[in-house]
């Protein structure tokens, strides 16, 4: 069972906190498109015999896509590809691409989950994070969803944004529990290299939160899932039981997936390769039929970290069975050794014989990952 | 031997004495323009780049006037404080010497130092006004100074310019005429000065000398009189600019011994070479067995490195007998060795030079002088290392190194130079006006103040323009004690150090500040304290890391979250464990500049 992931990098505008590929140039959408159809096509054999079971439009912005272009992609993927019955098809979109007449076509394609990207329910912190929509949107767009019958959706939130107080956190989550959707993704802001948070962070313009707002921000989400019967099923996505996200999920499981698109990453097992993000480069390397991507072949000790940085951040944890069977009992050992004074200051704990992160380690589990990686010497 | 005029150069750092020397090369037809490179005697890659003189260096030249042959031998002499004794005994192997001046400079406190060691030794003192080229240059200005400082007479002031060549031909004229050939009588018994020593890995130690008296033949076995070993002299001959082998060495030239001496410590600066069977009734006067002052740990950062460190300093030993080593332990910092310097850009020019020379990269600890302390019993025992101080109940007293500093700066700053110097236990000796706003002042300090952080205050207050000198003088009664630095309680060897009882509470409270900088957070609190056998004196918390913004792990891009943890990890292992807390390398570095 394997997963594709189709990047569509078009964006109107940059959001200030956003790094993923993206750019403005939505003209060359026609030419775009046409690659990613050739690309499909050229990369049949990456996946092998497995059956698709996910299929995930991310961004940049999907929502950009007429319903003409969704069509053709998917009509593509169904041709060359060997896809499940009732797949879990992701569409990712913004607020206001999301009106009322785009959602009715939507809900005429297969595709059957929405990721929407509200981000905060306030129009000033939304202006800061140079998104386009405002509240009255946000709000609309979810409940104009459902009423056009999508029944698996999912909302995205920030926070940890400077100056977002603990009563506009707590307002973001009422605004969402008060939607009825049925998964939630909330990101700590992360200050990334080349975005314009970044600098103005930098220039001193922008402070970021304190730790201690910004842990009582997680804790507070922490116990809003659990009232509402959200369960975190890694760090930071939270679903209703059977609404976990099955595309986000083949990541941390080890799962194949095949990324179509500029800046897409696929991932076999043995290998990682990612396609340049660059428009120009993808485009023209695709219709010359060159590959395109830079490549990874994953050495078992970057196996290993692969497996303990996603692993860890699942709700099932690392289990130490996995790790005995692939890696030995060396690299175990290895791992329970260096794991010892994580469990003893409570910040790991074992279950069904795996390691999971309680929710103090969660907080710090950076440091914590990083400290039971393998890197050079010690894997002999 | 009337022909022969030895003479060397006295000027300060960058007043053009290595680009004069050139043009005096050029000008003898001793360097063919096609082995021309910028600065023929500083040959060590750090000499060029800093334009600094490390290594003493020797050159031969030729001359001709009126049908008659001159033999010169320029004597290169290190310009830095760290080296003066190996200054004095070049010096001592010279007639003349000439004082460099930059015209647009002046005089500088080093430049005063070195060549009151040159009149000391009876020299015949030929000032130039160097950069004369220069529009900033101030002629009268600079000469009033050399006239008030040596007595000449203004017309004997030499106009030149190493870079347009200006004058050069009238400083070859004075040399011939004014330095008085060597004296010396050549039916004495051999006797030869060793004015420094050089490493080759085919021929052993090569020896640099100035006969004295008498001469030197090859195969004749001779005796270092210092060290009392007697050797053959497998060869000897002068040093143009690669070495020429001569069948002998007579009365005043300078050349080379070549006897297959293995370790450079045989060969002392400033011991005297004489025949075995027909020795001289007395050895040259000025001889000192330099010892170290300035002692720090050397270790590997990798400690799989220990014994290409070793290896790597012994190395460094054969060109440079002054540096000692042995080897030591720390509970932070794994195996090394205490190394024992001139001073401090010994220790600085070392630790450069087993980075580019030997790619070894090491953690320098605190340094500290050399301490000798009285026990009860009345023994003095030298203690280089603060761990190696003996314990309170046995001390009857200790002593410290005391310098004779020399300053020289403009008059607007002097007042906050007396204040640093006073600040750092100094004791004012004199205060000269030299000419115009130029101040010298000579003050009595403790060698050990000008260890930490002393050079970087100067340059700040005087904005650069003071110049420093010193020399060691004796040892005196002081207060001191051991400041400790504690990380959650455990002591940290590698940052504790022996100092002045007064100083102790400042530097104290500045390491843990410094320290609070420098160690990452991690996920404990960690106390640094400073400390005085039990009694806490500073305090400082770095807090436990309560939360890592975790970095997404999304849209399958897992690579990259990978490499970031693996680099923090990789960063982590880099770091030195004291008891529970990661201690990065530069921690150990960066308490040497405290503020």
């Amino acid at each position: 069972m394997s997963g594709i992931y189709i990047h569509i990098p078009f964006c109107r505008q940059r959001c200030h906190y956003c790094d993923f590929y993206s750019t403005t140039q939505i003209k060359r959408k026609p030419e775009l498109i046409l690659a990613l159809l050739s690309e499909l096509e050229q990369r049949k054999d990456w996946i092998g015999e497995e059956t698709i079971r996910t299929i995930y439009f991310g961004g940049g912005t999907p929502s950009l896509l007429s319903i003409d272009e969704i069509n053709q992609i998917l009509d593509s993927i169904y041709l060359n590809y060997n896809v499940v019955e009732n797949p879990e098809i992701t569409f990712e979109a913004n607020p206001d691409d999301l009106t009322e007449k785009q959602l009715r076509l939507l809900s005429e394609t297969r595709i059957n989950r929405l990721s929407i990207g509200i981000q905060s329910f306030f129009n000033d912190d939304l202006q800061l994070m140079n998104r386009r929509h405002d509240r009255e949107q946000a709000i609309n767009s979810v409940k104009m969803a459902q009423e056009f019958g999508f029944k698996n959706i999912s909302v995205d939130l920030i926070f940890g944004l400077p100056n977002l107080s603990i009563e506009r956190w707590n307002e973001n989550l009422k605004i969402v529990e008060s939607l009825n959707v049925q998964h939630l993704s909330a990101y700590h802001l992360t200050y990334e290299k080349g975005t314009v948070f970044e600098i103005k962070r930098k220039k001193g313009e922008i402070t970021p939160i304190m730790e201690e707002a910004s842990i009582m921000q997680f804790k507070t989400l922490i116990a809003w899932a659990k009232q509402n019967n959200f369960i975190q099923y890694e760090i930071s996505n939270f679903g209703k039981e059977s609404f976990f996200s099955q595309h986000n999920s083949n990541y941390w499981n080890q799962k194949k997936y095949l990324g179509i698109g500029p800046s897409a990453h696929s991932y076999n097992i043995d290998t990682r390769l990612w396609n340049p993000s660059n428009l120009s480069m993808y485009i023209n390397g695709i219709m010359k039929k060159q590959a395109v991507y830079e490549k990874e072949i994953l050495s078992e000790s970057d196996k290993y970290n692969e497996l303990l940085i996603t692993a860890l951040r699942t709700k099932r944890g690392l289990n130490l069975a996995q790790v005995e069977a692939q890696f030995g009992n060396r690299v175990k050992h290895h791992l329970l050794h260096n794991s010892q004074k994580f469990v003893e200051s409570k910040k790991l704990y074992l279950k069904d014989n795996a390691l999971v992160l309680s929710d103090e380690g969660v907080f710090v589990s950076d440091a914590i990952m990083a400290e039971l990686m393998l890197v050079e010497e010690e894997i002999d | 031997m009337e022909n022969i005029r030895n003479f060397c150069i006295i000027a300060h750092i960058d007043h053009g004495k290595s680009t004069l020397a050139d043009r005096l090369l050029q000008e003898t037809n001793t360097v063919s323009e096609r082995d021309r490179q910028e600065q023929v005697l500083d040959d060590m890659e750090l000499e060029r780049e800093r334009g600094i003189t490390i290594k003493s260096h020797a050159i031969q030249m030729d001359h001709e006037r009126d049908g008659k042959k001159y033999v010169l031998n320029l004597i290169d002499t290190p310009g830095h404080v760290d080296f003066s004794y190996e200054v004095s005994r070049s010096i001592a192997a010279c007639e003349g010497a000439l004082l460099i001046i930059d015209a647009t400079q002046g005089i500088q406190a080093q430049t005063i130092s070195n060549l009151y060691l040159a009149i000391e030794h009876d020299l015949e003192i030929i000032p130039i006004l160097n950069k004369m080229d220069l529009a900033s240059a101030m002629p009268d200005e600079v000469k009033d100074q050399i006239v008030d400082l040596i007595g000449c007479d203004r017309d004997d002031i030499i106009e030149a310019s190493g870079k347009t060549g200006m004058g050069v031909g009238l400083i070859l004229e004075a040399i011939m005429d004014r330095v008085p050939a060597p004296k010396g009588d050549p039916k004495e018994p051999f006797q030869a000065l060793i004015f420094d020593s050089v490493f080759n890995s085919f021929r052993g130690i090569i020896a640099y000398i100035k006969v004295m008296n008498g001469e030197v033949r090859k195969g004749d076995l001779v005796k270092f009189v210092n060290t009392g070993k007697e050797y053959n002299a497998d060869e000897v001959g002068v040093l143009r600019l690669t070495q020429e082998a001569r069948p002998v060495l007579r009365t005043g030239d300078v050349g080379y011994l070549i006897s297959g001496i293995k370790t450079s410590k045989e060969v002392k600066v400033g011991d005297t070479i004489t025949n075995v069977k027909n020795p001289c009734k007395t050895a040259i006067d000025g001889f000192e067995d330099v010892k170290p002052m300035v002692f720090a740990g050397i270790y590997p950062i990798d400690p799989e490195d220990y014994e290409d460190l070793r290896a790597s300093i012994e190395k460094l030993q054969l060109n440079d007998a002054s540096l000692t080593f042995e080897p030591e332990s720390s509970a932070a910092l794994g195996f090394g060795f205490r190394c024992g310097f001139l001073g401090l850009l010994h220790m600085e020019i070392v630790q450069e030079r087993l980075d580019r020379e030997f790619d070894m990269d090491v953690i320098t600890t605190v340094p500290n002088v050399s301490f000798n302390v009285i026990t009860k019993k009345g023994d003095l025992v030298e203690v280089h290392n603060p761990s190696g101080l003996p314990t309170e109940t046995m001390i009857d007293y200790i002593e410290e190194p005391y310098i004779h500093a020399q300053i020289i700066s403009r008059a607007d700053y002097i007042g906050q130079i007396m204040k640093l110097c006073i600040d750092k236990r100094g004791e004012l000796k004199t205060q000269v006006y030299l000419t115009g706003n130029r101040v010298e002042v000579t003050f009595n300090m403790p060698l050990s103040e000008i260890v930490f952080d002393f050079y970087d205050k100067l340059k700040s207050i005087s904005k650069g323009y003071a110049s420093f000198d010193y020399y060691r003088t004796d040892f005196k009664r002081a207060t001191l004690c051991k400041l400790d630095i504690l990380l959650n309680g455990e002591s940290v060897d590698a940052l504790s150090s022996l100092m002045h009882t007064s100083n102790a509470y400042e530097i104290g409270r500045k390491m843990c500040i410094k320290l609070k900088e420098l160690i990452p957070r991690q996920q404990f609190d960690i106390a640094i304290q400073a400390a005085i056998g039990s009694k806490i004196i500073a305090r400082e918390t770095v807090k436990a890391v309560r939360k890592d913004v975790t970095a997404k792990c999304y849209g399958g891009d897992i690579t990259r979250k990978r490499k970031l943890l693996e680099k923090q990890k990789k960063g982590k292992k880099r770091m030195r464990q004291v008891g529970n807390v990661e201690v990065p390398q530069k921690a150990f570095l960066a308490v040497l500049k405290l503020d």
